[in-house]
């Protein structure tokens, strides 16, 4: 066994299969495990795609909403155990991989067109 | 002065603990290592083990070495390095070493070649600043004064200059081992360790100083 296939199975344990297909410009809903006061619970954050990062099981994502009037953007390690679900609302057309554009505009301009040809 | 244990670093990578942070962590092929030599303070003056890793063919073996090795009944293997212990540990020669010496939690020194850079100037090598670029500037990674002049005329010992960068040995301390699978002889270490995936290091139990 080579260097290399001794660390993707230790990767492997960490490495979830049931992630759903995401691409920039998607909006998304994940799910975040928070521990507080010992008690275990999850918060939805929703919000834009504008950024993904591969890299096996250092895979991420940026997720960007604005939320009273403040845009907040959250980095998302894909395969972390506080990442409990993701579900993918809406698909959206984006022609370029990092949709840094957006932290420009507000209102109305943020939008994306919608596209149909991806399922959810 | 704990025995340690020779390996090959084999890359790194990320995994994630209970509590859900990712830890990066360096995959280690610990051992398996032989002792090949064990030194008492009867038969050498000081007590030590010696211990052998990396079994390769008989003939990259000259046979001085082969013999050295015989005494141990080891195969032919690259690499010998010793380590001082307090003499009163019991060490059989021939007996194998493995990665389950260590715990995972346990703090460990890990020593290698560092990666080499060649003769690097300045910038690379000491941190220095670059000077302006443009406006007619020719002074661009120029080192700057080296000291005064006639008084005392010459530059003193020890001035940071251009020179030979990394390819030599370096020990990183108190390294935490995450986790050990003993199935396979692997070690995976918090954090970055000397060298290129590929590279010799010795993992040692962490040397204390200071402590009784």
């Amino acid at each position: 066994m080579n260097a290399e296939a001794i660390i993707r199975s230790i990767e492997a344990k960490h490495i979830k299969d049931d992630l759903p297909e995401i691409y920039v410009g998607d909006t998304i809903r994940v799910g975040v495990r928070i521990q507080e006061g010992g008690k275990e619970r999850i918060q939805p954050f929703e919000g834009t795609v504008i950024a993904m990062r591969n890299g096996g099981i250092s895979e991420s994502i940026t997720v960007r909403r604005v939320f009273q009037g403040v845009g907040v953007e959250r980095v998302f390690l894909l395969h972390a155990p506080r990442v409990a679900n993701i579900q993918v609302l809406r698909r959206g057309k984006a022609r370029r991989a990092k949709l840094y554009y957006l932290r420009d505009r507000v209102g109305k301009a943020t939008r994306l067109k919608q596209r149909f040809d991806r399922a959810l | 002065m704990s025995v340690g244990i020779l390996g090959t670093k084999l890359g790194m990578t990320q995994i994630f603990d209970e509590v859900g942070n990712a830890i990066p962590v360096t995959v280690i092929q610990a051992g398996p290592c032989v002792v090949t030599q064990v030194k008492t303070k009867q038969t050498d003056g000081y007590s030590a083990v010696q211990i052998g890793y990396k079994e390769v063919a008989a003939k990259a073996i000259n046979r001085p070495e082969m013999g050295h090795l015989a005494k141990a009944e080891a195969p032919p293997l690259r690499h010998l390095q010793e380590y001082r212990t307090a003499g009163s540990d019991d060490f059989q020669l021939g007996q194998q070493l493995g990665a389950d010496r260590f715990e995972a939690g346990q703090l460990v020194d890990v020593a290698g070649t560092s990666i080499g850079r060649g003769f690097a100037g300045y910038q690379k090598r000491h941190n220095f600043r670059r000077g302006p670029m443009s406006h007619g500037s020719k002074n661009h990674r120029a080192p700057g004064s080296t000291g005064a002049g006639t008084t005392p005329g010459r530059i003193y010992p020890g001035k940071k200059m251009a020179g030979q960068m990394g390819s030599e040995r370096v020990t990183i301390r108190k390294l935490q081992v995450v986790q050990v699978d003993a199935e396979r002889s692997l070690l995976l270490i918090k954090g970055a360790v000397p060298g290129k995936p590929g590279a010799l290091v010795s993992i040692a139990p962490t040397n204390q100083v200071g402590r009784k």
